[in-house]
């Protein structure tokens, strides 16, 4: 018999699509695919629950036993450095942090860099390896607009395709880190559901391979 | 003689594992709250504490609340060429935890085995950690670690000290594609990126694992270091025991046996301990030393399995019952070991087994 797995899910586009990578690794849960507000979803046959959580939250129920394991973002363990193991790359929600500043910007290296980021601490463990006196500021939404304001001269952030830097006349300057989804496990939960964690890692490892051949 | 029902789990567990460590000929440590908080300072990547309380003491020097119980021991141990010091402690220790970095209490209890510390001592002291996990829960697991195997494994593969921390980082983290990644980055052949890879592969039982261990290098010299290693493990219960490179520490201050432990129902490790030759040199002592730590506060998320309720006997008695009345109910009760509450009027926010009505007239 399985044993009984408590997984938690980032909510959004890339928890519908990882889903779907557990469900193919034999921890199915058709509920889940029913279109209501419930956040918690149960398959006792399986032996496997899931709870449907904020994004930047997986990694707080993972390190803190709620969940046995749960899909983060390389930013959200790169920023708060959860006390988790990290399994698996799942090279899905791919994207990277960046420095960003308005198009044309020069930067003058005598002066104090202002940036604004949602991403205190990897904005500053980046500068700090660069050896770059700043001036951090934290903000918790629409970085993009702290520049054109004069708020800062630059940003750190998470860019995708990069249009809403476009759109607000901003380009990428550096890149601070790639960034992707990763499968993290419970320390306690990886010790005493061992056999089924690691399954669930081969299953999922193959199906990250299989899809990069295509 | 005093009745566990009325201590909490942690509580029990203390005693347990006072009795345990007296049996083994561990004395009792006592030591002040307060430190130097030079001695910290000194060692401070040794802390896992980051915040330290300090306020000034009457002489003018700056005190600190101890966040830890290690660092006191050792700075007030003389060298001990032959033979062994042993000591357990139960002291709460000052720390930040969490996100917010408040600071708590935490109660630990532990041991230390300093001197002229031989292969028994580990033994025993790494058998002691397992008979600690056992004592709080049938439901255990010892990870034990060798600093010793993956140094070699770090310079066999040609790792630069300036890029050691980052690799462990990985290795604690079980994190085979970040590691894979920085091999590339630093042009490591796919020979030796596979090595440091087996440093997280190779988890499990002893009887599994060795032998993956062993087959990693072909020289007698590995193959020695790797029996040693299982020779401490062996004899010790094989079923609670796991060999997990992922426990990792300050190479700075620790060497050899590194270990830590885990029970069911408590999301982080409640044990863990090492040897610590390196700090013992770095505090200017020739002794070595082993010791651990269990965490007893990490016990209160435990699930014990308490009755869901305060009080088993809820008296309910009226103003005009006779007092007499009262107390010979209660003696009543408390004598069958319940517990008893009374009171003229229903408790708020609380909860009873039994309701026992008293409404007597005063006589």
């Amino acid at each position: 018999m399985k044993q009984f797995l408590n997984i938690a899910l980032p909510k959004g586009r890339l928890g519908e699509k990882v889903y779907a990578m557990f469900e193919a690794a034999g921890y199915e849960c058709p509920s889940i695919r029913e279109n209501n507000r419930k956040l918690i979803f149960e398959n006792e046959k399986v032996g496997v629950r899931y709870f449907w959580v904020k994004p930047s939250d997986v990694a707080i129920y993972v390190e803190r036993g709620a969940a046995d394991i749960g899909v983060a973002g390389k930013d959200i363990l790169l920023e708060y450095s959860p006390d988790v193991y990290e399994l698996l790359d799942l090279h899905t929600g791919i994207c990277r942090m960046a420095v960003a500043a308005p198009v044309g910007y020069r930067d003058d290296p005598s002066k104090t860099l202002r940036v604004a980021t949602k991403f205190s601490h990897i904005a500053q463990s980046y500068y700090a390896s660069i050896g770059r006196e700043i001036d951090l500021i934290h903000l918790n939404g629409s970085i993009e607009i702290a520049p054109i304001l004069g708020l800062s001269d630059v940003i750190v952030d998470i860019v995708e395709t990069g249009t809403t830097l476009r759109e607000n006349h901003l380009e990428v300057r550096e890149t601070v880190v790639p960034i992707s989804a990763r499968l993290i496990a419970n320390k306690t939960g990886y010790k005493f559901k061992n056999e089924a964690i690691r399954a669930l890692v081969r299953s999922m490892e193959k199906q990250v391979c299989e899809r990069e051949k295509t | 003689m005093i009745s566990t029902d009325i201590l909490r789990n942690e509580e029990c567990v203390a005693f347990a594992l006072r009795g345990l460590y007296r049996s083994y000929g561990y004395l009792q440590y006592r030591m002040s709250k307060f430190e130097e908080y030079d001695l910290y300072v000194r060692n401070k990547s040794y802390l896992p504490a980051e915040h330290i309380i300090t306020f000034p003491g009457s002489d003018g020097k700056l005190m600190a609340l101890k966040p830890d119980v290690t660092l006191s021991i050792v700075r007030t141990t003389k060298d001990q060429p032959v033979g062994v010091r042993k000591v357990y402690y139960h002291e709460n220790v000052y720390r930040s935890s969490g996100e917010n970095r408040s600071i708590r209490e935490m109660m630990q209890v532990g041991l230390e085995c300093i001197g002229n510390v031989d292969d028994y001592c580990v033994r025993e002291v790494l058998s002691l950690a397992e008979q600690s996990l056992a004592a709080v829960s049938p439901d255990s697991v010892l990870d034990v670690s060798h600093l010793g195997i993956l140094s070699e494994v770090l310079l066999r593969a040609g790792i630069l000290p300036e890029d050691r921390s980052e690799l462990l980082g990985y290795i604690a983290e079980k994190n085979p594609h970040d590691l894979t990644a920085f091999c590339e980055k630093k042009g490591l052949s796919e020979e030796k990126a596979g090595w440091l890879r087996q440093m997280i592969l190779c988890e499990g039982k002893p009887g599994e694992v060795l032998p993956r261990l062993q087959a990693l290098f072909p020289d007698s010299a590995w193959g020695e270091t790797v029996a040693a290693f299982g020779k401490v493990l062996s004899g010790l219960p094989q079923e609670r025991l796991r060999i997990d490179f992922s426990v990792i520490n300050d190479m700075s201050y620790y060497n050899g046996i590194l270990f830590r432990g885990f029970v069911a129902g408590v999301p982080n490790s409640i044990l863990s301990g090492g040897q610590y030759d390196l700090l013992m040199q770095r505090m200017g002592k020739q002794s070595r030393a082993i010791g651990f730590a269990v965490y007893l506060d990490q016990l209160e998320q435990m699930e014990t399995g308490e009755k869901g309720y305060d009080f088993d006997v809820l008296i309910l008695y009226g103003e005009k019952t006779d007092p007499a009345e009262v107390e010979a109910a209660v003696r009543k009760y408390t004598a069958k070991g319940q517990r008893v509450l009374a009171s003229v009027s229903l408790p708020e926010q609380q909860t009873w087994g039994r309701l026992v009505r008293l409404e007597g007239e005063k006589k």
